[in-house]
């Protein structure tokens, strides 16, 4: 498929059955990944997504489209590779276009230390198969002509990781083309069903109650995005997660090319342009917890800032639009993939900032969780326990930004 | 929530302050290893009304605590402590 042959879309949407043999909470990439998985890889069909707004339009529809694997840990390299991977053959799979597009990636060090970190990024990297080389000043450069190296005198690259693989694609379609292969297959997907109430009996999971009635299923998979705790406080589950704002903005369209991602591990920003050529750019979360979809002034205002301190073409740019969504930061920012202390019911959660590039994989690995009932290597190291056992991934210098 | 009403400097912008956390583990949870569990990684993460303390840094360089609906960032209550 290439950009001029374009088919609608094709949503086969069902009435509510009472029972299904799984049910999944929420209708974001991660929860319709889950069902299209599920569909394809383990002909599991009688599945239901269950989605409180519409589908693809919570963090979703809200992010930023970040796709790389360059991470700071081995467990998550190792993931976050086999969802880049996945992502490169979702086109051909789903016979849809998703805007997918490979770009190339680049983390500004501004000090030696983070240099250090960057040149140990790259071998980590490169040596678990995700390729990331060390780049100097001037080859950045040479990748981002609009780059002002001397960071206007205040804060000067001093080097950086360079991970080719980065890419982005286009959120919706992402979505609509998982959503519509899961259906193709028998998946229904209910919007506007919001799930107020989960049934638990003697331990194990038996179904939902919904605002269109109690629908059963003795597998249900929890894909829920900022609003997780209240989910888990169903489940009587305590969660390490806390909501913050993510805010995120573009630009007006900016006439030249600029190709790849760019974000600065100092200053706390990235910078990539959308597929409409406008610049499109996102900081870390807001400091304080909330739900609220609001985005401000002062975020506009310091994240401007900081970028036209590296990009000083911006100056000549408008914002066009801002918005924010609501992201379920985990205690050591990492993800939370696992089976949970009630049987038939499992969680994929703690998506954070980080949430779009991981939707293949974290889909593919939570089928198999959910048809095997056994944990497959690739997330174990996410198991919501390993609060308990003092195993940790922490790696928020990987996953701080996007 | 773009200002906080400090009751020593006035009305002033929120990045001025610092947040703070009130961290409580829940009555129901009381078994020791559970409540250093709970200490060290889990949070409330309260979706609707929810008492906090922010540090206005850049002003009177106390702490106020907040009564703050996390929905709509809507301030209720604000009192120094």
């Amino acid at each position: 498929m290439n950009e001029f042959v374009e088919a609608k879309v094709d949503f086969k949407w069902q009435e509510p059955k009472k029972t299904y043999d799984v049910i999944i909470i929420g209708g974001g990439g991660h929860g319709l990944a889950a069902a299209y998985f599920l569909a394809t890889r383990h002909g599991i069909t009688d599945v239901a997504v269950l989605e409180r707004k519409y589908i693809g339009g919570g963090n979703s529809g809200r992010n930023t489209t970040v796709i790389r694997a360059n991470y700071g840990i081995p467990e998550s390299v190792r993931f976050y590779k086999r969802s880049v991977d996945l992502y490169f053959q979702l086109e051909e799979e789903t016979d849809r276009w998703i805007m997918h597009k490979q770009k190339g990636l680049v983390w500004l060090a501004h000090s030696e230390a983070h240099v250090r970190q960057e040149k140990a990024r790259a071998e980590l990297n490169t040596a678990l198969g995700a390729e990331t080389s060390y780049v100097t000043p001037s080859e950045i450069k040479e990748i981002c002509p609009q780059i002002d190296i001397t960071g206007s005198g205040q804060w000067p690259v001093l080097g950086g990781s360079y991970h080719p693989a980065g890419s982005t694609a286009r959120h919706d379609r992402v979505n609509w083309a998982l959503a519509e292969g899961a259906m193709k297959r028998g998946a229904h997907i209910h919007q506007r069903t919001e799930v107020q109430d989960l049934i638990i009996e003697n331990n194990q999971i038996k179904g939902v109650v919904t605002n269109h009635g109690k629908m059963y299923a003795n597998k249900v998979l929890c894909a829920v995005g900022g609003h997780v705790t209240s989910i888990g406080d169903m489940a009587g589950l305590r969660l390490p997660i806390r909501t913050h704002p993510l805010q995120a903005y573009v630009t007006n369209h900016y006439a030249q090319s600029f190709g790849p991602i760019i974000s600065s591990t100092s200053l706390y920003f990235y910078i990539s342009q959308t597929a409409r050529g406008e610049i499109l750019l996102g900081a870390e979360i807001d400091k304080q917890p909330s739900y609220s979809y609001r985005s401000g002034y002062h975020f506009l205002q310091t994240c401007s800032f900081r970028a036209m301190t590296m990009f000083p073409f911006l100056r000549d740019l408008r914002i066009n639009r801002q918005w924010g969504g609501v992201c379920d930061m985990s205690a050591d920012y990492s993800p939370i993939m696992s089976k949970t202390e009630i049987d038939g019911f499992y969680i994929t959660s703690g998506w954070g900032t980080w949430g779009f590039k991981a939707i293949p994989a974290s889909g593919e690995s939570m089928a198999a969780l959910i048809a095997t009932d056994e944990t497959p290597d690739l997330i174990a190291p996410f198991s919501l326990d390993r609060f308990k056992r003092d195993r940790t991934m922490a790696d928020r210098g990987s996953a701080g930004t996007h | 929530m773009i200002s906080i009403n400090c009751p020593t400097c006035g009305k002033r912008p929120l990045s001025e302050f610092h947040y703070g956390e009130i961290l409580s583990v829940p009555d129901t949870i009381t078994d020791d290893e559970a409540i250093d569990l709970d200490r060290a990684f889990m949070y409330n993460n309260t979706e609707g009304v929810k008492y906090e303390a922010w540090f206005h840094a850049y002003g009177c360089r106390r702490w106020v605590r907040l009564h703050r609906d996390t929905r709509t960032d809507e301030v209720i209550d604000i009192d120094s402590v």
